[in-house]
């Protein structure tokens, strides 16, 4: 099959500014319309750095490369669509400037997990949660996105971007958007990505006060010692790039008002974990002594992205004994063991998605415009503040103020 | 049982962690009847030579075995991380409503340089929102407390601390991150519910008040069980408990109630299987209760004002020995809010 593929498969070299490479694309495309005997459909993938984004479409357009009478012209965006709320808006320019926004398909791998596209499946097609869904029996939602390693050889790029635009600004606030969006009337792209502009836009930016900014320092992972961020290799002597960020937002609306949502994601924290933890609210009265047991602790419901993909939920259960003890046990549904068949890796389902035409797991436009409302005026708050940031040793949990963010009488859960 | 078995030298917690998620997978694939249990991660610190031994224990909990087992395995010299995963199961009978029920287990091979940063090797190998109970037969301090901010409930055994004071100092200080399971503790357990079992009746009940005189019969290296029995006698009954002192080869001592003093004798005396021999409570009355062990129970003698006995067998009142460990497993999921307690009352006693 990768045979088949690959005799397929020509390259053409090329600067990104030379109108050239663009007319040699443009006889490559025709010549593969004359093999097939029929106009073929063209999709337009940009994985380069996205200051070339802008110079690719304009010379796409130049060589008449964006529209085709008879044939779906698509073009592939890779994250980061902007470093802040004006470049995305100037980015978009470009790309409204000549494409529609059926054309474009903005990639956020995370959206192309089935773990992630499983948010949705386990709360619309399950009517147990629904009614539970909500201010009443919610007490607060995490979301966490937890890397053991450190930055690597990506210093060029991670100084510059740091935690929140990496992680939080596109792949934590579409967990977000997902988690907290109404059912939509279909699942027909516009459809769902309708409701979740709803939800983004109905966070307000949170005050500096809840958010938590902070950079590792040398520690121990795995057993080894590891090097601070300032001694990785490239990452400049003075920086205050963020390596971990943690914020608390509120999703103003009638559903969600009043519940807090804690985001936290970082580098070289002591596992690697990306999930959803719903806490509901204790129950209001216990007829049972807590006496001789762990006691009730109040339900929990986790869906793990990676690395251990599933949902689990906690549930209070009597020990077995001739006495009325409770401690909390898991109900637990695990990918790797319900279904035998191997997922599609993230990117096979994206790129099969655009060409397809199937816009569902793509960013839109309005939701770049909402995620960056929501990051600008915290990168603002940041940039501005003076005075060193706080930090956290490699291969713990993160930094001591976080436990302030969502305390008292709520912890972080155990990473 | 059968298993299917991973290792791999010079590894990674990650390549652990992934090793035994596909271990898990591959399980599944070939029993639809497989079930992990998933109820409490073990960790053992365990020096190499002697793991051995410790094998040995754990294959004897029986139906209390851990859901994952971590073994750490500390060997002098070691810088490299080795590794070895096993998933075993039942094996199946194929008939509905069966099932295979799973252990998981993993030993890393280290070296004593990384017992410091030993939280961050164990943390990904952790099954997440289990309980997660530490237990470091052959000393490794630096390993337990490095794996605090994992731990919730920390095993100990003070019988295994040469220095009395130090081994209820070392429990005190644990009981302020963890919930403490102290095999010296679950040892005088079945002593303590049958001392309470023979003053519940109510005309027994005001016995409690007068009683003057405790005398335990401990194997000799077992005082600490015997202090935290005394222990808890001074923390129930609210007595005040003065420091012990060596007279002869034995501990004296008293406590102070509202009444007046109650002697304590701790008295060492040969006997197999580690923990409490005897434990006699006289009244000032001339009322005594006196359990001893014997053949199939415990022996037990209640001696009435006028000197008359009546003597009897409490049957199967002990696990014994060989299921302290499974039981130390058990009760780690249990809160027994009469250990700390005791404990203070037992750190006064050896002052």
């Amino acid at each position: 099959m990768l045979g088949g593929l690959l005799e397929h498969v020509k390259y053409i070299p090329s600067n990104f500014d030379d109108p050239a490479g663009y007319k040699a694309l443009a006889e490559l495309l025709e010549k593969f319309d004359e093999a097939a005997g029929q106009p073929l459909n063209r999709a337009y993938y940009l994985s380069t750095a996205p200051e070339f984004f802008p110079v690719i479409i304009e010379q796409l357009k130049a060589a008449g490369l964006h529209r085709h009478p008879k044939v779906d012209v698509r073009v592939i965006i890779e994250k980061p669509f902007g470093h802040d709320l004006a470049s995305a808006r100037s980015l978009q320019r470009v790309v409204s400037g000549v494409f529609r926004e059926r054309q474009v398909f903005r990639i956020d791998h995370y959206l192309g997990k089935e773990t992630v596209q499983n948010v949705m499946a386990f709360r619309f097609a399950n009517m147990m949660f629904e009614p539970i869904w909500n201010r009443n029996f919610i007490d607060h939602i995490q979301i966490t996105g937890a890397e053991d390693l450190g930055i690597g050889t990506r210093a060029g790029y991670y100084d510059q971007a740091g935690a929140l635009r990496d992680l939080v600004q596109n792949h934590m606030l579409q967990l977000v958007a997902l988690t907290c969006m109404e059912p939509p009337a279909s699942f027909e792209a516009n459809k769902v990505r309708d409701e979740k502009v709803k939800v983004l836009t109905a966070i307000t930016p949170p005050d500096p006060a809840d958010t938590v900014p902070a950079q590792y320092t040398a520690g121990t992972v795995g057993g080894e010692d590891v090097a601070g961020y300032l001694e990785e290799e490239g990452v400049p002597e003075r920086s205050r790039t963020e390596t971990y960020a943690a914020l608390k937002l509120e999703v103003q609306n009638w559903r969600w008002a009043g519940v807090p949502i804690y985001l936290r994601t970082g580098k070289r924290l002591a596992r690697k974990v990306t999930e959803i933890a719903v806490q509901l609210k204790p129950v209001p009265h216990l007829a049972f002594q807590s006496q001789g047991s762990v006691g009730v602790q109040p339900n929990q419901l986790v869906l793990t992205v990676q690395p251990n993909e599933g949902v689990s939920l906690s549930l209070g259960a009597k020990i077995p004994g001739s006495r009325m003890r409770i401690r909390p046990v898991n109900m637990e549904f695990l990918y790797g063991s319900a279904f035998m068949s191997q997922s599609p890796e993230a990117y096979e389902r994206l790129i099969m998605d655009a060409m397809r035409g199937d816009a569902t797991l793509f960013t839109r436009n309005d939701e770049v415009d909402a995620q960056w409302s929501i990051i600008d005026p915290i990168l603002e708050a940041w940039h501005s503040a003076d005075g060193p940031l706080p930090n956290y040793e490699s291969g713990t949990a993160g930094p001591a103020n976080a436990d302030a963010l969502i305390g008292p009488g709520r912890d972080w859960r155990k990473l | 049982m059968s298993e299917d078995v991973w290792h791999e030298r010079d590894t990674t917690p990650s390549a652990i962690e992934a090793a035994l998620r596909g271990l898990l997978a591959r399980r599944y694939q070939q029993d639809r009847a497989f079930v992990p249990a998933r109820v409490m991660n073990l960790v053992v610190i365990v020096e190499r030579a002697f793991r051995g031994e410790v094998e040995n224990r754990l294959a004897r909990v029986g139906r209390y075995h851990p859901s994952r087992l971590i073994v750490a395995s500390v060997e002098e010299k070691r810088t490299e991380l080795d590794a070895r995963a096993t998933v075993a199961a039942e094996d199946t009978v194929h008939k509905p409503g069966h099932i295979a029920v799973g252990r998981e287990r993993v030993e890393v091979e280290i070296g004593p340089q990384q017992l410091e940063g030993l939280d961050t090797i164990v943390d990904p190998l952790l099954v997440s929102d289990l309980a997660t109970m530490v237990w470091a037969p052959h000393g490794h301090r630096a390993g337990v407390d490095a794996l605090r901010r994992l731990a919730s409930i920390v095993l100990i055994d003070s019988l295994d601390e040469p220095d009395l004071r130090e081994a209820f100092e070392r429990a005190a200080d644990l009981t302020g991150s963890a919930y403490v399971v102290d095999l010296a503790w679950l040892r005088s357990t079945p002593w303590r519910e049958r001392v309470a079992a023979s003053f519940d009746p109510p005309a027994m009940r005001g016995a409690l008040g007068a009683i003057d005189k405790v005398v335990v019969r401990h194997r000799p290296d077992s005082t600490a069980a015997a202090v935290l029995f005394c222990g808890w006698l001074a923390s129930r009954l609210g007595w005040r408990p003065s420091a012990l002192s060596h007279r002869r080869d034995q501990l004296t001592g008293h406590c102070r109630a509202r009444r007046g003093e109650i002697a304590l004798e701790l008295r060492p005396q040969e006997m197999g299987a580690p923990g409490l021999g005897g434990v006699t409570i006289e009244m000032a009355s001339g009322e005594a209760v006196s359990l001893d062990r014997g053949p199939g129970g415990l022996r037990a003698v209640r001696r009435a004002r006028d000197g008359g006995e009546q003597t009897w067998t409490v049957l199967g009142a002990s696990r014994g020995e060989s299921g302290i460990l499974g039981e130390g497993v058990r009760q780690a999921l249990l809160r027994d809010p009469t250990y700390k307690p005791a404990l203070e009352a037992g750190r006064a006693l050896v002052g």
